[in-house]
């Protein structure tokens, strides 16, 4: 694969273990252009979001990882952080202000940034979250939906270029799902969805990667790898 | 199988692992104010059990009778979070961090009987599972921690925002105060606790804990801010003034004050012999000093730093303090007792 | 495996694994009470209560240097009593100047430093040895039979079902924390009061949440038939064989207690 085709994402031969001993990844490669978005799924258990908690940094295994041309290791995780956004899956764990803007601007006040730019960021995160006017609400009233995408908005504040989401639609109604998958639509970052919604998959991921214990099974056209009923039957994804 | 291992493979993998590695930083403990055993004598760790023992019972009548009976096994679940929360830490400078011991919080989420309980509860399981304070020295790590810890953040919470007016600014200076106090109060008793003992000479003990612990406390009285903050936002029910509970726990309130007052003036007096250590070289013939008898209720020899009238004062104002408290309990039982047609 | 986890041992198959909580945990608090009653400078004495408690420890089949070094894991509050070594009056050893000032350290303060921190270490490595051969059930079984108040015990048993729930709870909020913490261009991190007080909203929100959860476990308990009793299992009496392990062990600590006072 030509260097440019990576530059988003360059993992190689990524080896995990828990301090325990159990093994989490096994020799993971994973290839990302700018802009693409790759939909994670796989059996419970997998390692989707061990994987994820890789990309910036919070785990640390064995092989190679770039994120935008730099790599991750100890010494570079602050600057990572500002390219990688994660959003978890729990939005609760991500909401600990009182308020919707004290949440938001979290990640500018840490990056250092003056008064003016942390609010110009704030306002830019709700406006891309069509949540404007959600400033001063308390983050604890919100509903699962609105609460999931204030999450997104704490991380777009900090003007990421890669956007990982682990379960982005567990939970959600209908119209929730929607209008998630609405904003994750007009979204220009390089996005990795872990998700056990395949329909999610099919609508906004032109390309998924199946993981396994671990493994990466396949790797291809979301259309040919969610068409395969034997593939998604061995691997507890039907 | 054992519940932990099962623990292992499940969702809550990492936090199992997290709690069972001792070398873990992320370990909670609070402050440095669990004692292990060893390091107080044999008399006073049993007073303090004994005091702890009467507290703890007391506190579960008051629970029990307050709210419906069926509901204070729950307050297990709170401590459970203020184990959680003691796991959160910000990075002060280089590599140290501040911790939560949370008894400023509890008590102002919950009332001070079941945050008695609760933080008992806590540093019960620390001392027992995680060898955080000792056995024998758990009853005084109960007093410091739940009783003094609590007792005393509750009198200065709830007299400060009664001046303040019930504002949500008077709220929050309360909560810083209440969360500084209890931190040093709590480690004041702990170093008389020291000294009484012979572990610790006073003028040492004293300064030392008291001088840690007030800088210390400042973490906890900013943490406890940003929790009344964060509760105040998205729960104002619970925080507001809540008239009948205030006059239910004057005794709890009476006590706090005294225990602060008392607790913040003998500590100058103990410590306060001059040049403790020059004298010691003195050397005034203590050569019969190194057997300790387990059996004399108070040492009639000099421990080093202190002299033999301020022994007579501190253990004079320990015992003042268990009366004045036993008092303050009394007069809030038959409080209730009167009251008791009206309230609720 | 992770050779320092918690319970991981609770369920072992040695003697001392299956002996009854009850008795466990009164030979422990026996231990510790009679090491707290022992003289300083009784270093004989010292000796045999290490051999009682490496006995023990080689009867749990645990692993002595585990059991050594988790024990000495509790140890820095010693620091405490660091001041002994100058403030006891005696027979001097040797002066060491701070400052302005003489501290003379003496054998005496040498031997009550010492007699400290052994005997501080020895009752650590004995409830260590309770703790991890005795599963939080049995253990709270051992607390009920010692009259500790019903409601008590339930408490910590609902604790210690939450505990991993919300501690987990807690470290995935530090970890979208810690995913939220960028290195930027000029001065990063925010002042540490800001700091205090995030963690202080963390805190609010963790108990909060706690509080809040437990008003779902209260109706959750209530929709099963819970009325406020407490019911359990009723609990066989401890076998007259280890009441005689228990009584023996007593009986051990007592003469050392004696010989202790002796020495």
């Amino acid at each position: 694969m030509a260097q440019s085709a990576c530059a988003a994402v360059d993992i190689r031969g990524l080896d995990f273990a828990y301090p325990d001993g159990q093994v989490a990844l096994r020799q993971v490669n994973l290839c990302v252009a700018p802009g693409e978005r790759i939909g994670i799924v796989g059996p419970n258990g997998a390692g989707k979001s061990t994987l994820l908690l890789h990309l910036n940094g919070i785990l640390q295994g064995q092989g190679l990882i770039a994120v935008d041309g730099l790599q991750v290791t100890r010494a570079k995780v602050g600057v990572v952080r500002a390219k990688v956004g994660m959003v978890f899956q729990n939005p609760d764990d991500q909401l600990f202000s009182p308020t919707v803007f004290d949440d938001v601007a979290y990640g500018p006040i840490y990056m250092g940034l003056a008064g003016v730019e942390v609010r110009q960021r704030v306002a830019q995160a709700l406006r891309q979250i069509a949540m404007e006017k959600y400033a001063n609400r308390v983050s604890h009233h919100l509903s699962l939906g609105e609460k999931k995408r204030v999450a997104i908005a704490t991380v777009l504040a900090m003007t990421p270029t890669v956007l990982s989401l682990d379960e982005p639609s567990a939970g959600l109604d209908p119209r929730g799902r929607r209008l998630l998958i609405h904003l994750l639509e007009a979204l220009p970052q390089t996005m990795l969805i872990s998700t056990h919604d395949l329909q999610l998959v099919k609508e906004l991921c032109p390309r998924t990667l199946l993981l396994d214990e671990g493994r990466v099974v396949a790797d291809g056209p979301t259309v040919k790898l969610l068409a395969d009923e034997a593939l998604l039957l061995a691997h507890g994804l039907a | 199988m054992s519940h932990y291992t099962e623990l292992l493979d499940g969702p809550y993998a990492h936090a199992a692992r997290a709690i069972g590695d001792p070398e873990c930083s992320l370990l909670p403990g609070g402050t440095p104010m669990h004692v292990p055993d060893g390091f107080l004598s044999t008399w006073v760790a049993l007073l303090m059990w004994v005091v702890a023992i009467v507290a703890v019972a007391y506190a579960l009548r008051r629970v029990s009778r307050e709210l419906d009976e069926r509901r204070v096994p729950l307050f297990g679940v709170l401590a459970a979070a203020i184990f959680a929360g003691q796991m959160l830490n910000f990075s002060v400078t280089g590599g140290t961090s501040g911790h939560l011991l949370g008894a400023a919080i509890a008590c102002i989420l919950v009332g001070p009987w079941a945050a008695v309980l609760a933080i008992t509860c806590v540093v019960g399981t620390q001392a027992l599972l995680f060898q955080d304070g000792g056995l024998l020295a758990l009853g005084a790590n109960i007093v410091n921690m739940a009783l003094i810890g609590v007792s005393v953040s509750h009198a200065v919470y709830t007299s400060l925002r009664r001046l303040a007016g019930d504002k949500r600014w008077g709220t929050l200076v309360a909560s810083f105060a209440a969360g500084w106090a209890s931190i040093v109060v709590a480690s004041l008793a702990c170093a008389l606790e020291l000294a009484v003992s012979g572990t610790s000479p006073a003028n040492v003990a004293v300064p030392a804990m008291g001088g840690i612990h007030m800088l210390i406390g400042i973490g906890e009285g900013l943490i406890t801010v940003g929790a009344v903050a964060l509760l105040y936002a998205a729960r104002p029910d619970l925080m507001g003034a809540d008239k009948s509970k205030a006059v239910e726990n004057k005794g709890i309130l009476v006590g706090g004050l005294v225990l602060a007052i008392v607790l913040a003036v003998l500590s100058p007096l103990a410590s306060s012999h001059p040049d403790g250590l020059e004298w010691v070289a003195e050397q005034r013939g203590f050569l019969d000093f190194a057997r300790e008898s387990p059996y004399r209720l108070i040492p009639d020899y000099a421990f080093p730093g202190v002299s033999n009238e301020a022994i007579a004062t501190i253990a004079a104002g320990i015992v003042g303090l268990l009366i004045v408290f036993g008092i303050a309990m009394a007069v809030a039982a038959s409080r209730r007792r009167r009251g008791s047609a009206q309230s609720l | 495996m992770h050779s320092n986890s918690l319970d991981l041992y609770c369920a072992g198959a040695s003697f001392w694994h299956r002996l009854d909580s009850r008795v466990k945990l009164i030979i422990t608090l026996a231990y510790v009470l009679s090491v707290s009653l022992m003289p300083v400078g009784a270093w004989p004495a010292y000796v045999l209560l290490a051999g009682f408690v490496f006995s023990v420890a080689v009867a749990s089949e645990l692993g002595l240097w585990m059991l050594v070094r988790r024990a000495l894991l509790a140890l820095p509050f010693a620091l405490a009593a660091l001041p002994l070594l100058v403030t006891t009056p005696g027979p001097v050893i040797l002066n060491i100047s701070v400052g302005k000032w003489l501290l003379p350290l003496t054998y005496a303060g040498l031997e009550r430093f010492l007699s400290v921190a052994f005997k501080s270490w020895l009752s650590v490595q004995m409830a260590v040895l309770l703790t991890a051969t005795t599963c939080l059930p049995d253990l709270l079984v051992a607390l009920r039979a010692l009259h500790l108040p019903g409601l008590l015990v339930t408490s910590v048993g609902l604790m210690w079902r939450y505990l991993f729930v919300l501690v987990d709870e807690a470290m995935r909020m530090l970890r979208a924390r810690e995913s939220r913490s960028a290195a930027g261009k000029g001065r990063s991190g925010g002042s540490v009061v800001w700091r205090a007080r995030v963690t202080g909203n963390m805190a609010g929100s963790v108990f909060l949440r706690g509080y809040e959860r437990s008003e779902r476990i209260y109706s959750a308990m209530l929709a099963r038939g819970y009325d406020g009793t407490i019911r359990s299992l009723p609990v066989e009496p401890v076998p007259a064989a280890q009441r005689w392990v228990a009584a023996l062990a007593i009986g051990v600590l007592l003469v050392l207690l004696v010989l202790g006072q002796w020495m």
